[in-house]
């Protein structure tokens, strides 16, 4: 009996043949506008026509069959790139459906076997563009984190100022993730240039709370522990009256309200004079 | 029979280096042959340098602070120099932050350090 209906399956998918296939490709290329070569799109889905045909001729049930492992691989390659070229989880899933369409003439005159074939069919295929919107979510989330990643790494540069003073320019909101970069990166950064001053400017963070203290002063212990002395700079008014109200200590630390203030602060420790020459406009 | 770190002597100042991962007792016997030499060799200052130390725990932490507190009492400065990182990551995450102890990036700035008189924080 099962074996019927899977023959039945199969010719359902080899009426008019190649025919067939080329239709499918030719209803997927209107779907996706041609945003896509139809020569790429034509040797994807002809790939899929003939896996999905092998696979049902094997006696495949449903998506998760074992027989279906080349067919599946092959759609996961398919939504892969839709995802990456940016069209929509619904054109994604056409490519799939758009094989439903195409087939419906067979039901015009077609027997209770046939009919019957044909929503077995339904079934196999919505059961892979259920699939391949989930790899497509799945590729889609995958960028977002490389991203997220990305922007982590571009966020937190550290600078050098002068022979043994470094700087790192904060720049946008703190949190954990980011303040644990900030740390190895400065503690790296001081290991690797032998620097003695450091100086973390916050000009450009918007908010501190306690929070965000508490992963400052850390990082200058850590920074103090490797023998190097740390300086906060680029306090805003605002910033400073928050520190207060929230009765956040930074004890032993220095805190200097511009960056200009802080290098000045860390040549001089590091043994460096400037002199002003008279005479000389500025 | 646990190893033994040596004390090499330069000047006044006596020089510690740790080149493997440290066990209690080494901890330990550590701080009784230091005591020992800077009484013996009235040394005026310590470095410990722990480049090459990979791991800590909070016992090798206090080891630090108790060392640099032993030396200050036999009127001896201590400098702890060449901490990795991920040391010092792990020392503040263990709530160490070794108060009392001079730190210095390595060997050569840690006996500059030694050789100034002692500077009174600049502000």
């Amino acid at each position: 009996m099962k074996r019927d209906s899977a023959v039945d399956l199969v010719g359902l998918l080899s009426v008019e043949g190649e025919e067939l296939a080329a239709s499918w490709v030719r209803e997927v290329a209107t779907s996706l506008g041609g945003r896509i070569g139809v020569a790429e799109l034509d040797r994807e889905l002809r790939e899929l026509h003939g896996a999905l045909r092998e696979a049902l001729r094997e006696g495949a049930v449903d998506v998760h069959s074992e027989q279906m492992s080349e067919v599946r691989a092959l759609l996961t390659e398919l939504s892969r790139n839709r995802a990456r070229q940016g069209f929509s989880p619904s054109e994604t899933a056409m490519s799939v459906f758009a094989l439903k369409r195409v087939l419906e003439p067979v039901l015009q005159n077609g027997s209770a076997e046939t009919i019957r074939a044909y929503l077995q069919l339904g079934r196999i295929l919505d059961g892979l563009g259920l699939f391949a919107i989930e790899t497509y979510t799945q590729t889609r989330d995958e960028l977002i984190t490389t991203q997220a990643e990305q922007l982590l790494e571009l966020s937190t540069p550290v600078v050098r100022l002068w022979d043994g003073v470094i700087a790192v320019p904060l720049v946008g909101t703190l949190d954990s993730a980011r303040t644990q970069v900030v740390m190895e990166k400065l503690l790296q950064a001081l290991v690797d240039t032998g620097s003695e001053q450091a100086i973390i400017d916050i000009t450009g963070v918007p908010a501190v709370d306690t929070q965000v203290a508490q992963h400052l002063l850390k990082t200058i212990v850590a920074a103090r522990l490797m023998g190097a002395e740390c300086t906060v700079s680029g306090i805003s008014p605002q910033i400073a009256q928050t520190i207060v109200a929230l009765g956040i200590e930074f004890d032993g630390i220095v805190t200097k309200a511009s960056l200009a203030d802080a290098l000045k602060l860390a040549l001089r420790r590091s043994g460096v004079d400037m002199v002003a020459h008279e005479g000389v406009q500025r | 029979m646990t190893e033994r770190i040596p004390i090499l002597r330069i000047g006044k100042t006596l020089v510690v280096s740790v080149q493997f991962d440290l066990e209690d007792q080494t901890v330990l016997n550590l701080q009784e042959d230091l005591a020992e030499q800077i009484v013996a060799k009235s040394a005026q200052g310590v470095i410990i340098d722990i480049s090459a130390l990979e791991i800590v725990d909070s016992f090798v932490g206090r080891m630090l602070a108790t060392v640099a507190a032993i030396s200050r009492v036999l009127d001896a400065r201590t400098v702890v120099v060449g901490m990795r990182p991920a040391v010092a990551i792990t020392l503040v995450e263990l709530g160490l932050s070794l108060g009392g102890v001079s730190t210095a990036l390595d060997l050569e700035k840690g006996l500059a350090k030694l050789s100034r008189p002692t500077s009174s924080a600049l502000r």
